[in-house]
């Protein structure tokens, strides 16, 4: 392995680079990023090399700081595949939310669920009910009343995007809050 | 009369062609039919084209012919070559309807009258025995040609076999469109041949699960018209429609109790999906009080009415993935009732309580399933991937749903029916855009006009 150490910095120097484009281009957390080696090939970031030991791992796991959709879209909060937590990354669009339905408690506000576009859809619809509700929670908890704010579902009839793949499910699975 | 004899040719094609699918043909668009299958069981009949019915606005022979041959249950014959002008009131030349292989035929006149309506009359021969079932006459206004010719195909139905007929009966099915690159949603009224729709609500937002009350007058649905999900009744004759459920959060899901005196509804009030009871007079608050029927801490929702009233079968994933579970309404228990693979939502009920069919998800595919309730047996009934919405025909022969078909390369929402052992399916309607949510109304009183 005569370029091991110079292509390890490659690779964690292509890495800060894959970070920045990674947030960029809101690559999901839970996708390995893409590197290149120094043969040119993509690869997996987190593909360990054989017989290098322990100490040497290639690995790179990548580390997504930045907030998904955050200058776009600062009244969505995302879910994950099959999730219903709300994320910390959206912490800082539900204190936003939070202090403004606080400040002027005649604002009321729609929880719309919503999931992406794969099964039934009254039970999509129960399903977005859940992100919603799990929404109304983290801003009730932040101190939001119950009387301002209605958490309802679209199920899968209203996507963001068009389309049944993982990138359309990513913008679909949301809750929105919007004045009601 | 050379496009008849084509046209009965085409019938003949598709009965015989299994797992074939037959597309509509040219001018004689509205005789559409596509089906693909042999039953077990087919009665041969032959249907000779009425007399005078070139000059009637819709061809009554065709449309009853497609209807029994939707049914499963019948084979049409070509008859061209025993078809000599015969109608209803001459002794057709039976052994050459036998030889034909017919075992019944029908013939008919239509004769415009002098108030414009349409005088049809029918007579229905046992070719076998040589005997005369039985005459039948009508007379309707041009509009309600195509139903005489559905309540003629029920006469049929039910003379030759002595079971119930749906030909008659409604189908409501939802469609959305994009118009100017914005949606527009449609709630469809059509015969349960898919033609004949009449809009019965437009919107720009979403509708889903529309579900016929037991009188085939009213449709219950939910309409995210007012920015969430809210349940109404709507009569489709006089467009008059109620709020029956618009409680805090999402109400959605309605289903009739076989009475029609009240409505269960999936609603989010508490925090959670759950199913509820509700009045269906309901008012401009909606219908009165909920009552719950059941409480988990997971999502039910989606349920169904057994016939008798007293359980209803609904979706809960409260074992983790969704599944359909039976509630005794009064002592409020529930049973797991599904158990092939891990996501199965949807069910419905045959009317006589001894089948439900539902949609399970197997290696990615949406599949329509039935299962027998009294064996636990379950089969899948198409070979199709993105099967929604069963609904039975009201004499438990059929079911209707939701489906995508490849039809020339592309993949596009369909409407079908398909008999209970899967062998013969029918495509309702050509494309109309995004078609989903059908729902297959009950056997209606009303007469001809």
């Amino acid at each position: 392995m005569p370029f091991k150490n110079t292509s390890h910095l490659r690779v964690l120097a292509l890495c800060a680079a894959a970070l920045v484009v990674a947030c960029a281009s809101k690559v999901p957390l839970n996708e390995p990023a893409k590197v290149e080696d120094r043969t040119g090939q993509s690869v997996a970031a987190d593909t360990t090399s054989a017989g290098v030991g322990g100490a040497q791992t290639r690995d790179v796991k990548a580390v997504d700081v930045t907030p998904k959709q955050a200058d776009s879209a600062s009244n969505t909060v995302y879910f994950d595949f099959d999730s219903f937590v709300v994320k910390p990354q959206f912490q800082g669009l539900l204190e936003v939310q939070a202090k403004r339905l606080k400040a002027n408690n005649a604002v009321k506000v729609a929880l719309s669920g919503h999931t992406d576009e794969s099964g039934g859809r009254e039970y999509n619809l129960a399903l977005g009910q859940k992100r919603a509700e799990a929404v109304r929670r983290s801003l009730n908890i932040l101190g939001v009343p119950d009387a301002q704010m209605e958490a309802v579902s679209y199920g899968k009839e209203k996507p963001a995007v068009q389309g049944t793949g993982d990138a359309a499910g990513e913008k679909n699975r949301r809750v929105e809050i919007a004045a009601r | 009369m050379a496009n008849f004899s084509k046209y009965w040719q085409i019938l003949v094609h598709c009965v015989a062609a299994v797992g074939l699918t037959c597309s509509s043909w040219g001018a004689q668009a509205q005789f559409r039919v596509e089906v693909s299958g042999v039953g077990a069981t087919q009665l041969p009949i032959a249907i000779h084209s009425f007399k005078g019915e070139e000059n009637s606005p819709q061809k009554l022979s065709g449309i009853i012919a497609a209807d029994l041959l939707r049914s499963g249950v019948f084979r049409i014959v070509d008859a061209a070559a025993t078809s000599s002008g015969f109608d209803e009131a001459s002794r057709p030349e039976l052994a050459r309807i036998r030889t034909s292989g017919a075992e019944s035929l029908l013939v008919g006149s239509v004769t415009r009258l002098a108030d414009g309506r349409f005088d049809v009359r029918v007579r229905l021969w046992d070719a076998v025995k040589s005997v005369d079932l039985g005459a039948q006459t009508v007379a309707v206004v041009s509009n309600d040609l195509r139903f005489a010719a559905h309540r003629l195909s029920d006469w049929v139905f039910e003379r030759l076999t002595g079971d119930k007929s749906v030909a008659s009966t409604r189908i409501a099915y939802v469609t959305k469109t994009l118009a100017n690159g914005a949606p527009r949603f449609n709630l469809w009224v059509a015969d349960a041949d898919g033609e004949n729709a009449h809009s019965a609500l437009v919107s720009s937002e979403p509708i889903i699960s529309p579900a016929w009350s037991p009188n085939s007058q009213q449709l219950a649905y939910v309409s995210f018209e007012s920015r969430k999900p809210v349940v109404y009744v709507h009569d489709v004759a006089s467009g008059k429609r109620r709020v029956v459920a618009n409680f805090k959060g999402s109400n959605s899901a309605p289903a009739w109790s076989p009475d029609g005196q009240n409505l269960v509804v999936t609603l989010s009030q508490g925090g959670g999906s759950q199913i509820y009871m509700i009045s269906a007079a309901g008012g401009a608050g909606g219908g009165g009080d909920p009552r719950r029927l059941a409480t988990s801490s997971s999502i039910d929702t989606e349920a169904a009415f057994a016939p008798d009233g007293k359980s209803l079968f609904f979706v809960s994933d409260r074992s983790g993935n969704p599944q359909i579970y039976r509630l005794d309404i009064q002592s409020g228990a529930a049973q797991r009732v599904s158990f092939s693979g891990n996501y199965s939502i949807s069910p419905a009920v045959s009317p006589d309580a001894t089948k439900l069919a539902y949609i399970s998800r197997a290696n990615g595919a949406f599949k329509l399933m039935l299962q027998d309730l009294a064996t636990g047996n379950v089969a899948a009934l198409t070979d199709t991937s993105a099967d929604e919405s069963p609904s039975f025909s009201a004499n438990g022969k059929q079911v209707i749903y939701a489906t995508q078909i490849s039809t020339g390369g592309r993949w596009q929402e369909a409407l079908m029916t398909t008999t209970l052992d899967g062998r013969v399916k029918s495509k309702l309607t050509a494309a109309m855009g995004d078609i989903r949510e059908p729902d297959w109304s009950g056997r209606m009183g009303s007469s001809l006009k």
